[in-house]
């Protein structure tokens, strides 16, 4: 086994780990505001790569895709919670959860109908393509560097947004008591409309970022789901640092046992969960109490 | 002081009609679905309500009584499939051993999934059994010399079955909704006495306050993972019947559909209900039935009545009925 290919592979494990990132992020702002397990991110997700096609066969410019896209189903994010989700808070979590895991079921049947059901393929944008050659170090391709940086922007931009702005003392605020909030006279409901639409948005983008790397097909969102949950739970729900760090952690593990161990590399990420979850049941970095 | 006791006025009250199909539950469900077979568009569809009716009482044990939502209940229909296809087809067990074979590879497995899962609580736990089914999901794929893969485990058609002196041909549609309907009205039988005995008011404690449950000094974690794995081997029966019924088991048994199928079900008839299961299979199975002659995208429709159902009947059919009820009452 040599070094190079070895690299390659950890290089791939952090690019796919990013993508987990990007999704785990979504649902754990989702959770910790709102107390909504989304069980329609997955479809969300493959909504954004879907609308990616669509808007770069429409216009064919990637860029103009990757600033559409999150704010197209965003604003998808923002109807599911105002007519659908809202009229549910209060009736225990599980409602939510079963409520979204059925618009999971409708959003991929409508996109089966729209698109239809064989996979598409993605390419990647001309001016991503190809890759930078470090000697001794091995061959990075240029589009994962891209998708890697993307995350570590946004990540840091939603860092800044919810530890440094007035918006985000207020989520933060929302999500420890809604009602104290209410009560100082911020429109609640608000704050939990526009975190719904910026964690779906969230799930678009990933799923666009991840387009070229694997293939766009109606169910793509399920098997990300899980591998989106299996990051939650490692991480700890509703912790940020915890998700970043487990989806790197995953991508990685995932990447590299599909070199060594081809075969286990469907099941390595569930073993680490199941290893994770014997020692710490909320996970590395959850915070014991869960009694939303 | 000594007060006149007036007699105990034993009022000729109205029949108390809830409380009796209570009472008589398992010999009323029975009947009702011994006439199905009548009642439905087509035997198919009869044997699909009663097996996943079946699944659904298992998930409900845990669901609708104990209060856990499990998303991976999916594993043990699975496990129950394929444990008593690998018993008939590789094997060469009898059915009846293969059924046991396969009730117990689905409360071994549930044994260890609900060890691992019920440490977590709440919508956590809800994640990591929809993760641990996944896993035994892609075990399944990967075994193929065990599992068939892909292409499911073939091989495995009972013709006809040996019960003491009597020879039952299985091929006959009739015959084998009858048969499976006896381990349905089995399994129902024991889940009825169980509800009835103190376990069935301690998962019910349990599922309306947790702590409150442990401060009354019951071991929860104990209980817990009893109403897994009971929910688990019922869910495995059902399996099990499911393999036999179709002579070949799939890899979807084992798919995260198939637990999503539970959850709506239960839901659609009312979670923590004895009848709610049945009717929420029923009505689920005859919309399928129904939609998919018109499209091949049912699955949208599936969709949407869950979102309908989650929205106006959280209590599912039969839930909303019996509320409905008990408030006319005075």
């Amino acid at each position: 086994m040599s070094f190079d290919l070895i690299m390659a592979q950890l290089f791939a494990g952090v690019a796919l780990g990013a993508v987990f990132v990007l999704l785990s992020t979504g649902l754990s702002v989702i959770f910790g505001m709102l107390g909504v397990v989304n069980f329609a991110h997955g479809a969300f997700f493959m909504v954004g790569a879907y609308a990616g096609v669509f808007i770069l066969a429409l216009t064919g410019n990637f860029w103009i895709a990757l600033a559409a896209v999150p704010l197209l189903v965003g604003a998808m994010g923002l109807a599911v919670e105002r007519f659908l989700v809202r009229p549910l808070y209060g009736r225990g979590s599980d409602y939510p959860l079963l409520l979204t895991f059925g618009l999971g079921y409708v959003l991929v049947e409508v996109v089966r109908i729209l698109f239809g059901s064989d996979g598409m393929p993605f390419e990647t944008p001309e001016l991503l393509t190809g890759g930078i050659d470090i000697e001794g170090l091995g061959y990075f391709q240029t589009y994962r560097l891209f998708v890697i940086g993307m995350t570590g922007l946004l990540m840091l931009c939603l860092w800044l947004l919810l530890e440094r702005t007035r918006y985000g003392l207020i989520i933060r605020a929302a999500s420890r008591d809604p009602e104290i909030v209410a009560v100082l006279g911020v429109d609640v409901r608000r704050v939990f409309l526009l975190v719904f639409g910026l964690g779906t948005g969230l799930a678009a983008l990933a799923g666009l970022l991840a387009a070229p790397m694997r293939t766009v097909n109606p169910e793509m969102g399920v098997t990300v789901l899980i591998e989106a949950f299996v990051v939650t739970v490692i991480g700890g729900m509703g912790s940020l640092l915890g998700g970043a760090i487990a989806g790197m952690l995953v991508g990685i593990v995932v990447s590299l046992t599909a070199l060594f161990m081809p075969e286990m590399s469907t099941i390595s990420m569930f073993a680490l969960m199941a290893l994770v979850l014997l020692v710490r049941p909320y996970g590395l970095f959850g915070r014991g109490v869960l009694a939303r | 002081m000594i007060r006149d006791i007036a007699p105990v006025q034993i009022a000729p009250t109205r029949i108390d009609w809830p409380m009796l199909a209570q009472r008589w539950r398992v010999p009323l469900l029975a009947v009702g679905l011994a006439a199905l077979p009548w009642i439905v568009p087509s035997q198919a569809l009869a044997v699909n309500i009663l097996i996943f009716g079946l699944y659904a009482t298992g998930f409900n044990l845990l669901f609708g009584f104990t209060g856990m939502l499990s998303f991976g209940h999916a594993a043990f229909f699975g496990a129950g499939a394929y444990g008593t296809g690998i018993a008939l087809a590789r094997f060469g067990i009898g059915w009846f051993g293969a059924i046991g074979t396969g009730i117990a590879v689905a409360s071994a497995l549930a044994l260890l999934i609900g060890a691992l899962s019920i440490r977590s609580r709440g919508i956590y736990f809800s994640m990591v059994t929809l993760a641990l089914a996944q896993l035994i999901y892609y075990i399944a794929l990967q075994a193929t010399g065990w599992t068939g893969g892909e292409n499911g485990l073939r091989g495995l058609t009972v013709l006809t079955l040996h019960i003491g002196p009597l020879t039952l041909n299985f091929l006959d549609p009739t015959v084998k909704y009858y048969v499976i309907l006896a381990f349905v009205v089995a399994a129902l039988w024991a889940v009825s006495r169980l509800l009835n005995a103190p376990f069935g008011a301690a998962i019910e404690a349990i599922r309306e306050n947790e702590g409150r449950a442990a401060a009354c000094g019951y071991d929860v974690k104990r209980i817990k993972l009893v109403a897994f794995v009971l929910s688990g081997s019922i869910c495995g029966l059902a399996g099990a019947l499911n393999a036999l019924h179709l002579s070949i088991v799939p890899i979807d048994s084992l798919s995260y559909q198939t637990s999503g199928l539970a959850v709506i079900m239960v839901l659609l008839g009312g979670a923590g209900t004895f009848f709610g299961p049945f009717i929420g299979a029923a009505i689920f199975l005859l919309i399928e039935d129904v939609f998919s002659l018109w499209t091949v995208h049912w699955q949208l429709f599936a969709g949407m009545v869950f979102i309908l159902a989650v929205l106006f009947l959280p209590h599912g059919v039969w839930g909303t009925l019996v509320s409905w009820r008990k408030g006319r009452e005075p």
